[in-house]
């Protein structure tokens, strides 16, 4: 063995051990809690008790689904428009896109609920205005607008990076070959934009359906989803088994669903997640 | 034979951050023609392709294609298909699809799209490659398929940019020849752009030498090559001894201390000119029967030919012949009438010509690639 490699390996111990304190871990502890009762005693009832909510599951990824499909309709033309631009405007959008990034999603969910509010800032304007008030906390869709509004730059910016990075060539030679520019959009731009899309989907779906926060505070506590009912269950310590069974089951869920995104994408473009 | 004009390019003009890329460039090209646009990098041969493809717009000037103005027509109008210097091959495609790109726009029914791209893939010896992924092609083959993308369209023109550039020297001797035939079975107009003399010369029809934003000579190869227009012209056009001359009297040329015959006539009595003799067309004699004599200062073996530089009056000569001369010996040159060309003054006197230099030159050639990209760089 050489000093360098050695060294390498020295280099690595401080990862190592965050790796197995941190992540190794926790996720052993889950699957010791899904398959343990109270007692430490072996055990599947926690398993087989999650049929009971089912509902919640389903619910869950209907919300994340919806999620996803409405940031994907604005993100994507959003970040087209983008890359089309000069690249000092293009920089400039980017950095105004990132901004509500450097905040904390809990303070931007918090706003977004001051906003959206029975008294908040766009009830009195309507109220200001002689028109009547609208219920919008508290519904489906302030839940959904929330992750919209939460992950939308999650699906724009690998959006922009994979149609950024496409050689400008192809859009000559398509124009070269007859296409205008709508029908480049469709036979060029999107196919080749593809990875991009698939690790927009994944980033934003994965947090959309293990969000407890969004659907707590804009919700309205009317909506219980898969995220509000784990952190439930784990504010409860009697109940620790079956919260860490619903994870253990959510994040097979997750990876199924990034495995299944990840077999559209080409292998050579694995995307930005995973 | 009249062939009718296919393409006019009348005054265009083109500038890029102030800086002119093309200076009134006036262009025919003719029906069924191989016209290669020649020169170095800088001097706008890319950019003048790029204005017949539609991808630049001229700022003065018109673009008349088949009688008509089509300064204002997008790329994807024109009846002219381009193959790009780095194929611009779509990857997400297979070698069938990228083939058949032009004609899935156009909403062709697919019997016809499979007989036509069968047919290119003959053309282009690429049979059975149908389904082969294009990112796993070599250069040769990715620059077939991007020829029969283009080819399948059947446009009136076809554009070359640099098609040869990326390929080695092997491959690109072959495919020089393929698309020569390619040329003559298709009948399609060829514009090509190279800045490798070498290939313009053997491939073209027609060559135009552009240098500085400016075309300066159209011709055959063999008028290019026998009877440059100027030093700039010789210069770049294969090797040549470049000097000041004074021609005394038709027929008559002093250079180099020396009255020579010559077949050049029309210049005022006493007119100062540039004097072309190619190396291959000196002949070596002994020093007492040369009409010139020098000392050699290096030999180089080439294979076919020995190179020369034999110093004649501080002027650094080269001459290419078979017979082998040792350094520092003195030897007699002896030229031809038919061997001098005399051409007029013009911007470019006394920058070329010298071979005292010559290393100098080499390095220049393998820079060419970088500068090119720059250039590219500019235009976007």
């Amino acid at each position: 063995m050489n000093k360098r490699s050695f060294l390498e390996r020295f280099a690595a111990v401080p990862h190592t051990v965050w790796a197995v304190l941190f992540i190794l871990a926790p996720l052993l502890f889950v699957v010791y809690f899904a398959f343990t009762d109270t007692y430490g005693n072996f055990t599947f009832d926690n398993i087989t008790m999650l049929s009971s909510y089912t509902h919640i599951f389903v619910l869950s990824i209907c919300f994340a689904l919806i999620a996803t499909a409405i940031c994907l309709i604005i993100g994507y033309p959003l970040a087209y428009i983008i890359s089309q631009l000069s690249p000092r405007r293009q920089k400039l959008l980017v950095v105004f896109l990132m901004l509500p990034m450097w905040i904390s999603l809990l303070i931007r969910t918090y706003s977004l609920m001051a906003i959206l509010d029975n008294g908040g800032l766009l009830n009195s304007l309507l109220v200001s205005l002689g028109l009547d008030k609208i219920k919008i906390v508290g519904t489906s869709g302030a839940v959904i607008l929330g992750m919209v509004y939460d992950f939308l730059p999650y699906m724009v910016l690998p959006i922009y990076t994979s149609m950024s990075k496409l050689d400008k060539r192809y859009y000559e030679a398509a124009a070269d070959l007859g296409c205008n520019s709508l029908k480049t959009l469709f036979r060029v731009t999107l196919p080749l934009s593809l990875p991009g899309v698939i690790s927009g989907i994944t980033m934003v779906f994965v947090p959309s359906i293990s969000t407890f926060y969004i659907s707590q505070k804009l919700g309205g506590g009317s909506f219980d989803l898969i995220g509000d009912t784990i952190e439930r269950q784990f504010k409860n310590v009697s109940t620790y088994n079956i919260g860490a069974a619903i994870s253990l089951v959510m994040m097979i869920l997750i990876l199924i669903s990034v495995a299944v995104m990840n077999r559209f994408s080409d292998e050579d473009e694995g995307g930005m997640i995973v | 034979m009249e062939k009718n004009k296919l393409i006019e390019l009348k005054g265009i003009c083109k500038e890029f951050d102030g800086e002119q890329i093309l200076k009134s460039i006036d262009l025919d090209i003719h029906d069924k023609e191989f016209v290669t646009l020649l020169g170095p990098s800088g001097c706008g041969k890319t950019t003048t392709l790029r204005i017949i493809s539609g991808f630049v717009s001229p700022d003065s000037g018109d673009v008349i294609f088949d009688g008509k103005k089509i300064n204002d027509v997008p790329p994807y109008k024109r009846l002219v298909n381009t193959v790009f210097q780095k194929y611009a091959l779509f990857p997400h495609l297979n070698v069938y699809e990228n083939i058949a790109f032009g004609l899935r726009v156009k909403k062709i029914p697919d019997a016809e799209i499979r007989t036509r791209v069968k047919e290119m893939l003959a053309l282009v010896n690429l049979r059975g490659f149908e389904r082969k992924n294009v990112n796993v092609l070599s250069g040769g083959q990715q620059q077939r398929v991007a020829i029969a993308r283009a080819l399948i369209n059947e446009p009136k023109v076809l554009l070359l940019d640099e098609p040869l550039g990326a390929l080695d020297l092997k491959l690109r001797k072959d495919m020089q020849n393929e698309l020569k035939n390619i040329q003559a079975k298709t009948g399609i107009t060829f514009i090509y752009v190279t800045h490798d003399q070498e290939e313009a010369l053997s491939m073209s029809d027609t060559v135009v030498v552009m240098a500085d934003g400016k075309i300066q000579q159209i011709g055959t190869p063999t008028d290019i090559y026998n009877e440059p227009i100027n030093a700039f012209v010789a210069d770049f056009i294969g090797e040549s001894n470049i000097l000041d001359g004074v021609m005394i009297s038709d027929y008559k040329a002093k250079f180099a201390g020396h009255t020579f015959e010559c077949l050049d006539k029309g210049f005022a009595p006493m007119e100062k000119v540039d004097i072309v003799v190619r190396p291959e067309d000196v002949d070596v004699v002994a020093p007492e029967k040369g009409m010139l004599q020098g000392v050699v200062t290096g030999v180089t073996f080439k294979g076919v030919h020995w190179e020369i530089i034999v110093d004649i009056q501080g002027f650094k000569w080269m001459i290419q012949t078979t017979d082998y001369s040792a350094p520092d010996t003195t030897i007699g040159l002896y030229i031809e009438p038919d061997a001098i060309h005399v051409m007029k003054k013009s911007e470019y006197s006394n920058m070329f010509g010298d071979y005292s230099s010559f290393s100098d030159e080499f390095d220049e050639l393998s820079d060419v690639e970088s500068v090119e990209d720059e250039e590219e760089a500019k235009e976007e």
